[in-house]
């Protein structure tokens, strides 16, 4: 009971935290970050961010094979989070400081089916913008596959994991996703950081110049992706049942934040 | 009907921080961040030139708007046949067990 009543004083202050940070960091200044445009990382670096990010993509495919192989009723659902990072990563959101970027959708099929899978799934739609949209590149696929295909779902699943033990499903669902969001925007600005450190100060100056501005543009961001994800994983726990039993995640209605969160 | 409320709150969040920058900033163009970026390594290292260019360009904002469309389009249209196969067979199996009660009450 007294739980209870916290966790509500608790969320209370924290819708109001995040509103107020929201208005007052809504100042119109440009942002930095999102994909690495094609051609605007070093060659050496380029090879570098390749080399890491293939070995992640070869796990990932025996992942996904290994699923379909094990359940193939759950290909339906492994289609669902494909399409989920496909149209996340396609809406353009504008955000508090006059600058936009997009999420990145991989959250979701991280909590589902694990981090690499979803470094098969976030390459792919990278690889798709980066071929049709000319948005992010093929040289620079490698290090944009390695923050939002590798890193972001690795966040999310080991946050994931953390908070679900607790009973708080939803609460986990949704902070994985944010953090993931957060996470691959952050590796971008190392990316950048560490190709480009600055003349002065090296790469922190340069590493505060590239995460300065978008952190803020990102954070809006990531709460919508926090709650979209939210919002398809509640459907989940309505209809897709069957599924998520399979993969052992589905919680029963009595869990800790049906009650404070319902 | 408690559950819908709750879905509508999180698309509701969803909407209102998307569409609060767009009202408070009336007019002013909205940047995307990658080419805030390539600002931001300009400044840092001007001497650098990009050594490779997208193999297709899309050509001009409204190509690019209309691919950026189609993107979503595809996955958001994935995702609702998805959930509502998996809606329809979650109601119809409520329903084949309605009927069974009945019959196993007559």
């Amino acid at each position: 009971m007294t739980n209870k009543y916290w966790s509500k004083k608790f969320a209370t202050l924290l819708a109001m935290i995040g509103l107020s940070s929201y208005l007052v960091i809504g100042s119109p200044t440009p942002a930095h970050a999102m994909h690495i445009a094609e051609g605007y990382l070093p060659v050496q670096w380029a090879i570098f961010w390749w080399v890491l990010a293939i070995p992640f993509f070869l796990l990932g495919l025996r992942s996904i094979d290994r699923i379909t192989k094990a359940h193939p009723e759950l290909k339906m659902l492994l289609a669902l989070a494909g399409a989920f990072t496909f149209v996340l990563s396609a809406l353009k959101i504008p955000s508090v400081n006059g600058s936009s970027s997009h999420p990145t959708g991989t959250g979701l099929g991280t909590i589902l089916f694990g981090p690499l899978a979803m470094s098969v799934m976030g390459g792919l739609v990278l690889l798709f913008q980066a071929i049709l949209l000319a948005h992010g590149g093929l040289t620079t696929l490698g290090a944009n596959a390695f923050s939002m295909a590798i890193v972001g779902p690795m966040v999310a699943y080991v946050v994931y994991n953390a908070i679900a033990k607790t009973g708080y499903q939803k609460t986990a669902v949704f902070l994985a996703s944010m953090l993931e969001d957060l996470c691959t925007y952050l590796v971008t600005a190392i990316q950048l950081a560490l190709a480009f450190p600055a003349a002065q100060g090296g790469f922190m100056a340069a590493f505060i110049k590239f995460v300065g501005v978008f952190a803020v543009t990102q954070i809006p961001l990531a709460i919508s992706e926090g709650l979209l994800t939210l919002l398809v994983w509640n459907w989940l726990q309505d209809y897709g049942q069957q599924e998520l039993k399979i993969l052992g995640l589905f919680q029963e209605k009595n869990n800790l934040d049906a009650e404070t969160i319902n | 009907m408690q559950k819908l409320s709750i879905n509508a709150w999180l698309l509701g969040g969803a909407v209102i921080l998307s569409m609060a920058p767009v009202l408070i900033y009336q007019g002013k163009e909205f940047k995307a961040t990658d080419s805030i970026n390539i600002t931001a390594i300009e400044e840092v290292n001007p001497g650098y030139k990009p050594w490779f260019e997208p193999v297709i360009k899309p050509s001009g904002g409204e190509v690019e708007t209309f691919l950026f469309a189609t993107q979503a389009a595809i996955g958001s249209g994935v995702v609702c046949y998805i959930l509502g196969l998996y809606k329809g067979r979650t109601e119809r199996r409520k329903a084949d067990e309605a009927v069974a009660i009945i019959k196993d009450r007559n």
